[in-house]
Parts: C-alpha cells; sequence; structure tokens
C-alpha cells in the first residue's frame, strides 16, 4: 500500500519558552492527508493552526510525535528534501521593488535550475504553464509591488506551483481578499488536486468556503482535533465547540447568532 | 520583455563607458592637469614623456585610480549583499559592524600607542593601522557569524550588529578623550577616508580579497535572488538559511575589510549605490544588480575621486565629505519613494 502523503502521529503543538522550559499549546493527535485531496485546516486565531503548517514544512523542530512525509520521517530531511516534497505560500506579503512576476514565479525552479539559476527552456515553459493556471499570463512582466491583493496572491500559487511538489501548503490564501476572489483562489486549488493529484493543506477562517469545497476538514478547538468530510463534521459538536464561549452557533453550515 | 532587455544592455553599455572615460579622467585631472598623450606614453614609449609626469602618473595618480575602481566596485556589491540579506533598504557595507570594528583597531593601536608615547616609523605605522583595521573587522565578523549561527531572526542579528558598533564607539570615544592631540588627529585623518595611500603592493592585496569576495558573490547569486521573499520563502525553496548567510557574510567582510584596512571607513557608497542600480536597471533580479553595482559603484567612486581633487586647486578634500554629498541625496530619495509604496 503506498504511504499516505502525510501522515501525523502523536503530534502535539508547543514551544520552548525564554526560561528553556517546554510549553504544550496543543495536545498530541494523529491524522493523515492523501493525493488528490483539498484539506481546510480551520480553528480560532492563537489555536496553533500557523505552529501546526511551520512544523509541518519543518520550519519549526517538532514538539512530540511524529511526521511522516511520503512515508519518510520528517527529521531524516533536509531543506531541500523539503522543497521537493511540498512547497508553501505563507501569510508574508512580498513587497521588493522592480520585482517582476515572472522573476518571482522563477525562484520556485530553485531546485531545478543551476548554480547561477539560468532558466532553461523547459524551466520557462513551466512558468508560462503556472502563470496561465492562476490567470495571470498577462502580468508576467508587471511589478510585484503593482499587484492587488488577489494578484498578488495568485502569483504566489503560482510559485509554487512552479516548484512542482507533491504537497502545497497554504497559511490562509483568502485572507484580504473579496468574497468571489475567495472562491476563485480555492476553486483554482481544487482543481489542481484534481488535474495533477496534489495534497493540498490551507489554513482558512473562511468555515463556508471549507465547508462548501473541502475534501476534509482539520478543525482545530481548544484542546482537540476534529478530522472529517464536511458532512460528518456537522454531525459532530466540532462547530459547537469552537463556538464556545461566544455569542454564535452553527446551524445547516451557517454561522448564527444564539 | 524586450523593452527591458534593451534597457539593460544600454546602461550596461553606457556604464561601461562610461567608466573608462573616468578612469582616464581620473588620471588627467588633478593639481596638475596631464595630456592623454603622456598617460598612453607613459605605457607604449616612457622615454617620450617627462620624468617629473611619469612619476605622478605611476606612482600617485595610476594607484589612486585604481583604489577608487576597487573600493567603489567592493562597497557597492557588499551593500547590495547586505540589503538584500537583512530586506533592508538602509542596510549597508557596515551593518555587521565591520567599520567600527577596524575603527575600534586602529583607534587601539594609534591612541594607545599614544598613551604609551610609543613613536614608530609611517611606514611600520601605516602597516600596523591596515593590520589593526582588518583584525578589529574580521573580529566583528567573527562574533557576528557566531551569533547568526545561534539566533534565527534575521532582525535579532542586525540589532546585535547595531549594539555591537555602539560599544565600540563608546570604547573608540574613551581612548580619543585620553589620548594625545596628534594621536588624536591622525585617527580623526583616518576616519575620513584615503584613496591615495596605498601603494602597488596594497593594491594588488584589495584587488586578491575583491576578487574572491565577488567570486563568492557571483555563485551566491540564485541565493540572494530567493533571500529577496524572505527567510521563510529561501528555506521552502531548499535553501539552508544559516550556511547561505555564513557565506554571505564572508564574502561581505572580504569586500568591506580590505577597503577599511587599506582606505578608512568609507561611507554612503554601500547604501546608495545599489539603489542607483535598481532606480538605473528596474529589476530586483542579482544576475543584472550585481554586474550593475560594479558598473555603478565603480563610475561613482572615480566621479567622487575626480571631485575630491578640485582639479586645478593644490587642495585635496578627504573623500568621505564628497561621498556624503553624493550619497545624502540619494538616500533621502529612497526614503521618500520608499513613502510611496507605503501609502
Amino acid at each position: 500500500m503506498n504511504p499516505h502523503s502525510i501522515e501525523i502521529e502523536n503530534l502535539s503543538l508547543g514551544y520552548m519558552d525564554s526560561l528553556r522550559a517546554k510549553r504544550e499549546i496543543f495536545p498530541p493527535f494523529s491524522t493523515a492527508a492523501d493525493k488528490s485531496q483539498l484539506i481546510a485546516l480551520a480553528g480560532r486565531n492563537g489555536v496553533g493552526k500557523s505552529t501546526f503548517l511551520r512544523t509541518l514544512t519543518g520550519l519549526q523542530r517538532i514538539f512530540t510525535g511524529n511526521i511522516y512525509i511520503n512515508g519518510k520521517a520528517s527529521a531524516t530531511l533536509s531543506r531541500k528534501d523539503y522543497a521537493d516534497l511540498m512547497s508553501f505560500v505563507s501569510t508574508e506579503t512580498v513587497r521588493v521593488m522592480h520585482l517582476k512576476v515572472f522573476d518571482l514565479v522563477a525562484m520556485g525552479r530553485y531546485t531545478y535550475t543551476d548554480l547561477f539559476g539560468s532558466l532553461s527552456v523547459n524551466d520557462e515553459k513551466i512558468i508560462v504553464d503556472s502563470l496561465k493556471m492562476v490567470g495571470m499570463s498577462d502580468f508576467a512582466w508587471r511589478n510585484v509591488s503593482e499587484l492587488s491583493d488577489g494578484e498578488r496572491q495568485r502569483a504566489m500559487i503560482a510559485r509554487a506551483l512552479v516548484q512542482d511538489t507533491p504537497i502545497m501548503i497554504l497559511d490562509e490564501p483568502t485572507a484580504f481578499l473579496d468574497i468571489p476572489n475567495k472562491y476563485e483562489i480555492i476553486l483554482l486549488l481544487k482543481n489542481l488536486t484534481r488535474t495533477k493529484s496534489k495534497t493540498i493543506i490551507f489554513a482558512t477562517h473562511d468555515l463556508n468556503i471549507a465547508l462548501m469545497l473541502a475534501d476534509k476538514i482539520w478543525l482545530m478547538t481548544n484542546g482537540k482535533m476534529y478530522e472529517g468530510t464536511p458532512s460528518e463534521l456537522m454531525q459532530t459538536s466540532a462547530f459547537d465547540e469552537m463556538l464556545a464561549g461566544t455569542k454564535l452557533k452553527m446551524e445547516n453550515g451557517e454561522i448564527k447568532f444564539k | 520583455m524586450t523593452d527591458n532587455r534593451k534597457r539593460t544592455k544600454f546602461y550596461f553599455a553606457a556604464l561601461s563607458l562610461m567608466a573608462i572615460l573616468l578612469f582616464i579622467l581620473d588620471i588627467v585631472l588633478g593639481s596638475v592637469s596631464i595630456s592623454i598623450k603622456d598617460i598612453f606614453g607613459v605605457f607604449f614609449s616612457p622615454d617620450k614623456v617627462e620624468s617629473h609626469i611619469s612619476n605622478i602618473i605611476i606612482n600617485f595618480r595610476l594607484p589612486r585610480a585604481c583604489v577608487a575602481l576597487i573600493t567603489g566596485i567592493a562597497l557597492s556589491v557588499s551593500g547590495l549583499q547586505m540589503q538584500t540579506v537583512f530586506r533592508n533598504p538602509l542596510a549597508d557595507p557596515y551593518i555587521l559592524g565591520v567599520s567600527s570594528g577596524a575603527g575600534l583597531g586602529v583607534a587601539l593601536f594609534l591612541l594607545g600607542s599614544s598613551v604609551f608615547s610609543i613613536v614608530l616609523p609611517a611606514f611600520v605605522s601605516k602597516f600596523c593601522i591596515a593590520s589593526a583595521a582588518f583584525t578589529g573587522s574580521a573580529l566583528t565578523l567573527f562574533l557576528v557569524l557566531i551569533v547568526s549561527i545561534r539566533i534565527r531572526d534575521i532582525m535579532t542579528v542586525l540589532i546585535f550588529g547595531i549594539m555591537f558598533s555602539g560599544a565600540a564607539t563608546a570604547i573608540v570615544g574613551l581612548l580619543q578623550y585620553m589620548s594625545s592631540e596628534s594621536a588624536l588627529k591622525t585617527f580623526v585623518v583616518w576616519t575620513l577616508g584615503n584613496l591615495g595611500s596605498a601603494t602597488f603592493d596594497e593594491i594588488r592585496v584589495m584587488f586578491a580579497l575583491t576578487l574572491a569576495g565577488l567570486m563568492i558573490v557571483v555563485f551566491s547569486i540564485k541565493k540572494l535572488n530567493v533571500l529577496l521573499l524572505g527567510d521563510v520563502y529561501a528555506q521552502t525553496v531548499g535553501i539552508n538559511l544559516k550556511l547561505t548567510r555564513t557565506v554571505i557574510f564572508i564574502s561581505t567582510s572580504l569586500l568591506t575589510g580590505q577597503v577599511v584596512a587599506f582606505c578608512g571607513p568609507i561611507g554612503f557608497i554601500g547604501i546608495a549605490v545599489p539603489h542607483i542600480a535598481r532606480m538605473l536597471f528596474r529589476r530586483a533580479d542579482h544576475r543584472i544588480l550585481i554586474p550593475a553595482c560594479i558598473l555603478s559603484g565603480a563610475n561613482i567612486m572615480l566621479l567622487c575621486d575626480i571631485v575630491s581633487q578640485l582639479p586645478g586647486s593644490n587642495t585635496v578634500l578627504p573623500i568621505n565629505i564628497v561621498v556624503a554629498f553624493v550619497g545624502i541625496p540619494v538616500i533621502i530619495r529612497i526614503i521618500l519613494s520608499n513613502k510611496k509604496i507605503i501609502n
């Protein structure tokens, strides 16, 4: 049997405080992600979504537990191994003067190009194709600093696409976007899971979109990780738990006042 | 795209041509004007040139022009590297504390020897100043490397660099306060920078160190490009951040350390030239920006050197004064144009 794209085993999240004492922020959980799955990671601010994604991408050391990526233990992977397996789109806004969209996207080819980063005909074709896929063909020679938030997000996704990895991870790709753009970006991701068999995990606060489009939701509540398809999760108390202590409740997939 | 490539080619050609012209002009102009015929005469038919003219060319003007070329290139390229690594448009080659460390070394030597009333022959003292400066900057680099290997966040490294500079400046201040007037003046003159004191042997050393530094930069081009996007993106496309940073810091200190050792802490060029290169070429790609900085840096330093000699007069201005007048308007422009981006 093929290994899961990502297998998470008794992973807890946390950090070392300034006195070098271990502080756990999320208790151990186990889950897995597979090929062609679009997974939404939801949960309230501060619950540990970003820490989870940083741990998943190897930017932060595992607190306790294990992560296996395509069957390989994450501790054995170098930065280059990670780069071959997963691409990442962070929440950071890139504002570099005079940086062309094409040059930005080309950076995703880092592990493929020679010592000086010269692009082969094949590299250029992949970049052009990716720009087309995210609907940014006409923007190739525009400056990144002149793009709107939606356009920049598409460019960043194109950059992740040219890295040509089986797994893509995105931290809040729909933040700052208007409603049509939010749907379009997530539809684009969904499309990639279908046409390219990618495993895509994205953190989000847009529950509606997650419920409508994700194959699976990872919901981090206070102290528990719920997982399941949108309809499965609706049967549980997961969302009520997430909204506990607020004046809100979940009713038929919509958030309402109690 | 084609428009961009045309622009790049045009500026590379124009800047190369200008650098050659300014290099010749730097030899021609000075307290005594020398004809272009004599300059070529010195190399091709030396017996036809008057001996005092050939002496001026070979022993004064030519070495000085070479030093201007080398320092312009070295400072501009290391300034570009630091602006990229720290993702800060106001970073310069001295941000790691290289010049403060060198200043501390020189102050310890000059002012220390005055406290103990040691008198050295001029050539020994000159050698000692260069060694003290180089040792000071190398030690600083070593400290910064230790910090940057242990600390992931580049801003913390930056703060450490600034704090170290502050501490070094304080110690230098203390030494200045305690030292004799003549030692104090020698130190102050050192801080104003001097392109004219290097001998041919020293120029060879400067050239070799610059070449070594530039080689490292050329092999880091691809990494520098990715570092523009920040540490997270750099790592997720496969960069080993600590190793990359270490290599870039070593190259910066080779390039900057030799300038400070032989010419003093020459300011502003390192901040200003990368911005001039970006303004001209309108690209962020280091494959274009590095040669652009090499050419722009050479041009601007040669120009500053010509101005500092106040052609036709017997006075020579300290290079740092001229460089400040060129650098400050550029820095003001950066701040104004950055404001445009933020709003």
